[in-house]
């Protein structure tokens, strides 16, 4: 078995087992903790609803905070945004995607997102860059911190070098980007990338709690 | 010679080459051994892990926003105030004992054990530099209650014994006494009596049944006795079957505060006991921001249901009063900005009442840069007020409050909350500043209008 076949099947579906499992198994694990009832005389009604608002709000910064936080928050933008459209919007993903969903949807000309995906890069360093360099996250930061960027921008710098080539073969190279897929989809349930689900669960508990109350989400 | 401003502060922290800062003193109550102050650190942490506070730990990003909302830091540039570090130990032990892959960290070691000196060190994050306010809550691109999950990692660091000496006093005599200052329910109708005839107003006191039952906090009592017959002047022009009670007056709750849910149930359950003992349908809290939050968001978890009875602060009571025209007031020529309790505002959800009050009082209302929701808390809220060490950072931090403030150039200052008033009446003398901190309940007092049947 080449290096190809290797990524794209047993390393890829094993990588899939362990993401699935191991997102269940995290979210599992929170959800079968005992739960807080509340008892306090509501002020509006909380629920769902409130939960969808605060999903979608806290995706935008408040007035007070905007200037404070508009240059990484501008990067994280850029790095979401195009990880979204590499991963989402790519017809050769969407065509992989294909396979086993069994549907699929319009994408992106590959110029579009060769550029988006570069954009990508350059926030997740200018990120990185600060992470190494504010005395706050320098302080906050752990080996998740470095690691989980380490395997997201991975797969973008190995994805992006499949046109280039370098003097690879495509094959070999297209090994290396599944395997570094595969690397990112082996952490993802255990570290930080976690909260592209725990994002729904975090701002959806807020806006429940702070809704019924009627203050400031 | 020479002469200082004293409205500027002095800037006695910056460090110089020759000048080592003293130690952080670390406070410690009882005499148990290292090992068993983190077993209880660790075992209090834990009961505090459910479902909200594990997706809350466990979904921090590490952004570092909040260190851009949070009134320490931007003051001090200080990491440590970061407030996701302020709960550092407490997001390491879930991560460490509960969370999902607890197995896993534990196995590889991949999350130290918290240590005794880790503890000492995180007394001043969780206690001297948090007020709790929560502001850093609102800029959480997670949308994580940092604020909320300070006030449980304080339930680990006190029944390790490893609280704030002053604060432990305080939460010790309220405990003991009923009060944190020590007052009795005899001292409480004494000093009711004595406001009553020197305003001319009469208070009731222990009726037997009443659908309001009024409750004040030590603070007022001791500091700002006039809040009592502003109580009873706005409660009485409005009509209502009221009372003060000597067997729960105190609303203010140092157990709430300290980290101790025993003491903050004891302190609950007297209010809602003597309410429940004169058939209240009302319980009107004083001007205490965390009494608030103590009562009418905590109080009914504390009673293990809801309450029977509806539990406003003055604030609501007031704009409810005046917008039903129960009470009416004179209109006043001033032009007036408006501190908001944290705890009753950004956190209780009533922001808008005291802004009512206000439009009533038909004042020239100024309402300051980023106010409301968003407003710099006092400096001296959960707790830190209490705290004597902690007063060079307070007042530090205190200067954001003072520029807000003075961007408005409004004749008076007002709020709702006898601890932000206490806190400011501090800092004022301290930094010699002009203003003087205004209690809103005192000014619809002053200016009740008879209400035309």
């Amino acid at each position: 078995m080449d290096l190809l076949a290797f990524a794209k099947g047993p390393a890829l579906q094993v990588a899939a087992y362990i993401f699935v499992a191991g997102s269940i198994w995290r979210i599992v694990g929170i959800v079968l903790l005992k739960e807080k009832v509340d008892h306090s005389e509501p002020r509006k009604s909380g629920g769902l609803m409130a939960a969808l608002k605060v999903i979608y709000t806290r995706s935008f910064t408040a007035s007070p905070f905007k200037r404070a936080t508009l240059y990484p928050k501008m990067l994280a933008y850029v790095q979401h945004l195009g990880l979204f459209a590499v991963i989402f919007l790519f017809v050769p993903h969407i065509m992989f995607f294909e396979g086993f969903l069994g549907f699929s949807w319009p994408g992106l000309p590959n110029n579009i997102i060769y550029l988006l995906g570069v954009a990508a890069v350059a926030a997740s360093i200018a990120l990185l860059v600060r992470r190494l360099t504010s005395p706050v996250l320098k302080l906050i930061s752990n080996f998740d911190d470095y690691f989980s960027w380490f395997v997201t921008v991975l797969p973008l710098v190995t994805g992006l070098m499949i046109p280039v080539r370098m003097g690879f073969r495509y094959e070999d190279i297209l090994a290396v980007h599944i395997l570094s897929v595969v690397l990112l989809m082996l952490w993802f349930p255990f570290g930080k990338l976690g909260h592209a689900f725990l994002v729904f669960v975090t701002r959806g508990t807020t806006g429940m709690v702070f809704e019924r109350r009627g203050a400031k989400t | 010679m020479t002469t200082v401003d004293g409205r500027h502060e002095l800037d006695r922290e910056a460090e110089r080459l020759a000048y080592k800062p003293p130690e952080v003193r670390h406070d410690k109550q009882g005499d148990m051994p290292s090992e068993e102050r983190i077993n209880q650190a660790m075992h209090h942490f834990v009961k505090n892990f459910n479902t909200q506070t594990a997706s809350y730990l466990d979904g921090c990003l590490h952004c570092g926003m909040c260190a851009d909302a949070c009134h320490f830091h931007v003051r001090t540039d200080d990491p440590r105030y970061t407030p996701i570090w302020k709960i550092e130990l407490f997001k390491r032990t879930y991560k460490r004992q509960v969370g999902p892959f607890a197995f896993f960290y534990r196995l590889l070691g991949l999350k130290r054990h918290v240590s005794i000196e880790d503890l000492e060190e995180w007394q001043h994050l969780l206690y001297d530099s948090c007020t709790v306010c929560g502001r850093c809550s609102l800029v959480c691109p997670m949308g994580i209650d940092i604020a909320g999950l300070v006030s449980m990692a304080r339930h680990g660091m006190f029944k390790a014994g490893l609280i704030p000496h002053e604060l432990h006093e305080v939460a010790k005599t309220a405990s003991e006494t009923g009060s944190p200052l020590g007052i009795t329910g005899d001292k409480f109708a004494e000093r009711a009596d004595w406001m009553g005839d020197e305003h001319d107003v009469e208070i009731p006191m222990n009726k037997e049944q009443a659908d309001v039952l009024a409750v004040m906090s030590s603070i007022e009592i001791n500091k700002y006795p006039e809040s009592m017959a502003a109580t009873a002047k706005i409660l009485n022009a409005a009509g209502e079957s009221w009372t003060f009670r000597t067997d729960g007056f105190e609303a203010t709750n140092f157990g709430m505060l300290s980290g101790n849910p025993d003491w903050q149930k004891a302190s609950t359950m007297k209010i809602i006991d003597a309410a429940v003992k004169i058939g209240a349908k009302t319980v009107v809290l004083p001007e205490c921001g965390h009494a608030y939050m103590a009562l009418r968001w905590m109080g009914a978890n504390m009673y293990g249901k809801p309450l029977p009875f509806k539990v406003l602060h003055i604030s609501e009571y007031m704009a409810d009063a005046l917008n039903t025209g129960k009470i009416k007031v004179k209109k006043v020529d001033k032009s007036v900005t408006y501190h908001d309790p944290c705890q009753v505002s950004r956190r209780g959800g009533a922001t808008q009442a005291a802004r009512d009050v206000i439009k009533h009082l038909g004042v020239d209302f100024r309402e300051m840069e980023y106010g409301g929701d968003y407003n710099w808390c006092c400096g001296g809220g959960g707790g830190v007020v209490t705290i004597k060490r902690a007063d060079p950072l307070r007042h530090r931090v205190f200067k954001l409050k003072m520029d807000q403030v003075e961007k408005t150039e409004a004749d008076q200052l007002l709020s709702s909350c006898a601890n932000c008033r206490q806190s400011f009446d501090d800092s004022q003398q301290h930094f010699n500043w002009d203003y003087t901190m205004g209690s809103l309940m005192e000014m619809v007092a002053e200016n009740l209008e008879e209400v035309q049947s």
